[in-house]
């Protein structure tokens, strides 16, 4: 199927209005040498056999429908309301691209400027932009405005940072020889005087992200005055939907708040698309990558909106813009405000609170269990890190558990060699109290087995 | 009417879903959370009903041009019919409920998709390998450029320039930038194309790359293209090519036979995934055989039959993206080309041609064409006719919307004077094209008959002309809930 | 067109006001006509060196971001905060209220590379067709 509409008549009449034989002429600006055998790609499937051979496929992947996911680590299972997919999916918002005729794209821009509005009030910032890639360049990007702004080329990460994360911030800013420092978080959160000792006054930001990778909750307040002593930004990373109950980094004085907004609606889809967003203090307005919608009025005087501050853009500024972004990830940004606004007020507060009960709940079952401890003795959102009874590996347990249907939690060791036989656990609203109670459960099942057994053949 | 901010409609107590009871024993909050890390004042999000929201929405989406609405002429951006299948393909649980920390054995069959998608993309463009990662074509043309920089560093001999046609995509200039490159703009000559004297005294031993597009902004093929290649080749350079246009070539062409080093797709253009209202897209980035050890981690591999990824690539510029890539996105440009199949990729490049020269020759006599040889996919007018009649090609562009027809892409490329640059694509029938080319012509006439008219377009649409001067100069970028903006 | 003769312009079209060591500093009408209407202006920032013909200002339409550069050597002692809220000053009085920045010339003997009042009126005359 290729979805080209024109019949043999139809090309006919065309080639003679254009005045040339044939469709093979109009290519003639293309030397021979390079016109090719066609490629060797499988005949074309009609849509029964690609529906057919796609779903097979995706059968064989373990999707979270079918089996209960203790999986978080930046990348969330929310319950996403069905008039967010109803309404993301209509076809005059999948099928436009970005609004540069504004007078015909109203919809796209209203609902932007909403997002904005959306995002300025979750995370009590002045200004948001229409979105970005994901969370980790939006870290990396407002790295960039801080080097930018400041005009200093140093910037001190917390090492409980997502990892990833860290790893996308190094590859941004290898090429502009920028140098980045890691503050250790030895007890699960940035130690405030460990990272005193790193700031100083080439330090154009500091890095943080709360909830951090492992749930924990950062002390903002001292994280903020140790960077501001030195006149450096306090860039924090937040979890959309732990604004619902945390306190917003306006009020502890971040200069540029990012996040992933993936939990706002937004599917898992194995790591992407998602969307990141980027908010900024008044005074950093200009100097924002992205895109950006403001209120206006027309002919008329009635409201409406468009694409503003563009001058700061690649099409405009071109090698001198603010940053080589083209986009925003806008179905995505859509997604959450519509999200947003099913959630409201009192919804994400209530959301916020019972993610937070059922993590908690979970944390406790499974440090009831016999050699399970708690990693870190700090509050957390809806992730808690877990260390597991000596002689139990991660995987093995994960390997266990999803015999019963569960995906358990993220072995830690890949991303952090120091924590061998530590795990990180996720529970957001779509866990019952029974998921819950089956993977403790299991995990005491197994890990009982396991340690009997090990001390019937003496390894203990 | 306008339709009103959600934020105006929203009335205390009023809610759009519910969530269960809690099933667990609940504690007091503060006993998870001391006083000072908890929230004080709750976000102003709005409270409406579920039908509040359907209908906001909805209205919304009516004020919006799309291409299942009307034709979208939006040069460069390639907007051709987004297929549903595709929608219904990516929206399968066994993809979109996939969490990207499951360990490979759950997940062979997305990794699958992942591996033969890039094995097509090598196959249709003749590149040694792909990284998936990029989000966008601008993430794409940034990792190109960190590959360029790293590639030299290896080598021992760190080059600071890249040379770009000013006919180039903004993005071009502003990638390079980023990654601590120099830009050497180089005009374009008459013909529109690179013009291979003047990049000859451009080259140097610092140069580190050329970044071009083929066929280029106007729609030329540069013929010369394997010259250009030999050219930085000769002076240990390399050639970097955007594949916006890659519509054109699809099936004909492979662009690695042109001798091209680096190469980045926009998915959302040539393989059709929607473009959203401006994303998400997504960029892969093809390399030659030198350029491969630098590509991002991790890779997609199969080894004795299971996928897996390989994180071991010690010269790699690193990671660009969390997790792999906008998997959602790969999913739908993946069963595009297996539709399209080996059929139907030469089809679809030759009927975006077909419709490109078709609708320049049904506009030739009423617009400058600045270009007049034959176009490939896309070609550009000028309006500079017009503008002597005091009607600018914004005013066209404004009344084209009265029309029922989005308007091309306008003021670029930036060689062109009053640009329209028109992209039809393949999708589209020959009378829609006989629609919007008698909707421009009556326009040209209105030009001379009636400037006014055109002058204060749009007359049909939700508003009337916007004020963008007012927008960037009482700065209102959220509603304020008092009344008075940012 | 305006230029008055009193002052020197630079072929960047911005015009110089001399007060013994001090060079007041704006762009010309003819200049803010061709960029119509103005909505930002980046300035330097005060105590910033500057070296003739480098750029040190940005100025920005809706659709365009055009470089100012420095007439003469030496440093920005002063700036006009006026245009950060009124931007449109510029369009209104380019030669008055519409002043960009102050700067203390290291060698005023630079002003005699600059063009009269007659020859930068010509120069836009030929950069006009």
């Amino acid at each position: 199927m290729d979805y080209v509409p024109h019949t043999d008549k139809d090309k006919q009449e065309m080639l003679r209005e254009i005045g040339v034989p044939s469709t093979e002429a109009l290519f003639k600006a293309v030397p021979k040498e390079l016109i090719g055998v066609s490629p060797k790609i499988p005949k074309a499937l009609s849509e029964i056999e690609l529906l057919d051979l796609l779903r097979k496929l995706s059968n064989r992947n373990y999707n979270l429908s079918q089996y209960s996911s203790f999986l978080g680590a930046g990348a969330y299972e929310h319950f996403i309301p069905s008039v967010v997919e109803h309404l993301a999916s209509r076809g005059e918002f999948v099928t436009c691209y970005t609004p540069y005729q504004a007078e015909a794209s109203q919809g796209t821009l209203q609902a932007i400027y909403e997002f904005q509005t959306l995002i300025c009030e979750l995370t009590a910032m002045d200004a948001a932009n229409a979105s970005l890639y994901d969370g980790a360049s939006a870290l990396a990007e407002a790295a960039l405005l801080a080097i930018r702004h400041t005009e200093r080329n140093k910037v001190v990460v917390s090492r409980a940072i997502h990892p990833e994360y860290r790893e996308v911030l190094k590859t941004y800013l290898r090429p502009l020889g920028a140098v980045i420092l890691e503050a250790e978080a030895p007890q699960g959160i940035t130690d405030p005087k460990g990272l005193k000792a790193l700031v100083d006054g080439d330090t154009a930001a500091v890095l943080i992200q709360n909830p951090n990778f492992f749930g924990c909750l950062e002390e903002v307040d001292a994280l903020g005055d140790v960077s501001h002593e030195k006149g450096a930004f306090l860039i924090a990373c937040v979890n959309p939907i732990s604004l619902g109950v945390l306190k917003p980094p306006g009020e502890y004085g971040a200069e540029i708040a990012v996040g992933e907004a993936q939990p706002l609606g937004n599917h898992l889809s194995y790591g992407g698309p998602h969307v990141g967003f980027f908010a900024v203090k008044k005074e950093l307005v200009r100097k924002m990558p992205g895109r950006l919608v403001g209120a206006t009025t027309d002919l008329e005087g009635r409201r409406g909106f468009v694409l503003t501050l563009q001058a700061r853009e690649q099409h405009i500024r071109r090698h001198r813009a603010t940053s080589n972004i083209c986009t925003n990830q806008n179905l995505c940004a859509l997604r959450a405000c519509i999200y947003l606004c099913a959630l409201g007020r009192e919804g994400i507060k209530e959301l916020a609170e019972l993610n937070l009960q059922k993590s908690h709940y979970a944390a406790e079952k499974v440090f009831s269990i016999q050699g399970f401890q708690p990693l870190f003795q700090k509050p957390f959102f809806n992730e808690f890190a877990v260390r597991l009874p000596k002689g139990i590996e991660a995987e093995f347990l994960n390997g266990q558990v999803l015999q019963k249907g569960i995906i358990g939690g993220l072995p830690l060791r890949g991303f952090y060699p120091e924590l061998e036989g530590a795990m990180l656990f996720c529970v957001t609203e779509t866990k019952t109290r029974a998921d819950i109670d089956s993977l403790v459960n299991v995990l005491k099942e197994v890990t009982e087995g396991h340690l009997a057994e090990a001390k019937l053949s003496g390894w203990v | 009417m306008p339709e009103k901010l959600i934020f105006e409609i929203s009335s205390p107590g009023r809610r759009g879903v519910r969530f269960p009871e809690c099933d667990v024993p609940k504690r007091p909050l503060e006993d998870m959370i001391p006083k000072r890390l908890q929230r004080t004042t709750p976000p102003r999000l709005p409270e409406v009903s579920e039908l509040d929201i359907v209908r906001h929405f909805t209205r919304l989406s009516h004020l919006n041009y799309s291409v299942d609405t009307n034709f979208y002429p939006l040069g460069s951006c390639t907007m051709k019919y987004n297929p549903k299948v595709h929608e219904d393909i990516a929206g399968l649980e066994g993809f979109k409920k996939l969490h990207p920390y499951q360990p490979h054995e759950q997940v062979q069959g997305v990794l699958r998709l992942l591996y033969d998608f890039s094995e097509l993309l090598k196959e249709v463009c003749g590149m040694p390998e792909f990284s998936l990662q990029p989000a966008a074509g601008a993430q794409g043309e940034l990792l190109g450029m960190m590959i360029t920089r790293v590639y030299y560093e290896k080598k021992g001999e760190p080059r600071r320039k890249i040379i770009i046609p000013d006919s180039a995509h903004g993005t071009n200039p502003a990638s390079a930038a980023l990654c601590g490159f120099e830009v050497v703009e180089i005009k374009s000559n008459k013909e529109g194309m690179v013009d291979l004297e003047v990049l000859k005294k451009a080259m140097s031993p610092e140069v580190a790359a050329l970044m071009i597009t083929n066929p280029n902004t106007l729609g030329i093929f540069e013929k010369e293209i394997r010259a250009i290649c030999d050219i930085l080749h000769a002076a240990g350079g390399l050639v970097y090519c955007d594949g916006a246009n890659l519509n054109a070539l699809l099936g004909r062409v492979k662009p690695g036979d042109m001798g091209i080093d680096l190469l980045h797709l926009n998915l959302h253009k040539t393989f059709t995934t929607p473009h959203g209202g401006g994303g998400p897209g997504a960029g892969p980035l093809g390399v030659s055989e030198p350029l491969r050890p630098f590509l991002p981690i991790p890779r997609v591999e199969m080894q004795k039959g299971t996928f897996i990824f390989n994180y071991n690539f010690p010269d790699s510029v690193g990671r660009l993206k969390p997790f792999y890539g906008n998997i959602g996105i790969i999913i739908r440009a993946y069963a595009y080309i297996l539709s399209l199949g080996r059929e139907g990729l030469g089809r679809v490049s030759e009927a975006a041609v077909l419709n490109a020269n078709y609708l320049k020759k049904k506009l030739s006599q009423h617009y400058d064409i600045p270009y007049p040889e034959g176009c490939m996919h896309e070609f550009v007018l000028s309006g500079r006719r017009q503008k002597r009649l005091g009607v600018t090609t914004m005013d066209i562009a404004k009344r084209l919307l009265d029309y029922g027809f989005y308007a091309p892409t306008i003021y670029f490329p930036l060689i062109v004077e009053e640009a329209l640059m028109i992209e039809p694509t393949e999708t589209e029938s020959r009378e829609t094209l006989d629609d919007f080319a008698q909707a421009l012509v009556s326009i040209a006439e209105e030009a001379e008959k009636q400037p006014e008219l055109v002058k204060g377009a749009p007359h049909n649409t939700p508003v009337r002309r916007l004020d963008e001067v007012k927008a960037a100069r009482q700065l209102d970028l959220r509603w304020s809930f008092t009344g008075d903006g940012l | 067109m305006d230029f008055p003769v009193d002052l020197s312009y630079a072929k960047t079209h911005e015009w110089v006001r001399q007060k013994g060591d001090e060079a007041i500093v704006g762009i010309t009408s003819y200049a803010q006509e061709q960029l119509r209407d103005i909505v930002f202006v980046e300035l330097p920032k005060l105590g910033r060196k500057v070296k003739a013909k480098q750029p040190c200002a940005v100025i920005e339409s809706v659709k365009a971001a055009y470089d100012t550069y420095a007439p003469v050597s030496g440093e920005i002692i002063r700036i006009n905060t006026e245009l950060e809220g009124s931007p449109q000053l510029i369009n209104e009085d380019p030669y008055g209220k519409g002043w960009l920045f102050i700067i203390k010339m290291n060698d005023p003997g630079e002003l005699k590379e600059l063009l009269s009042s007659q020859a930068y009126a010509v120069l836009c005359k030929e950069e006009h067709h």
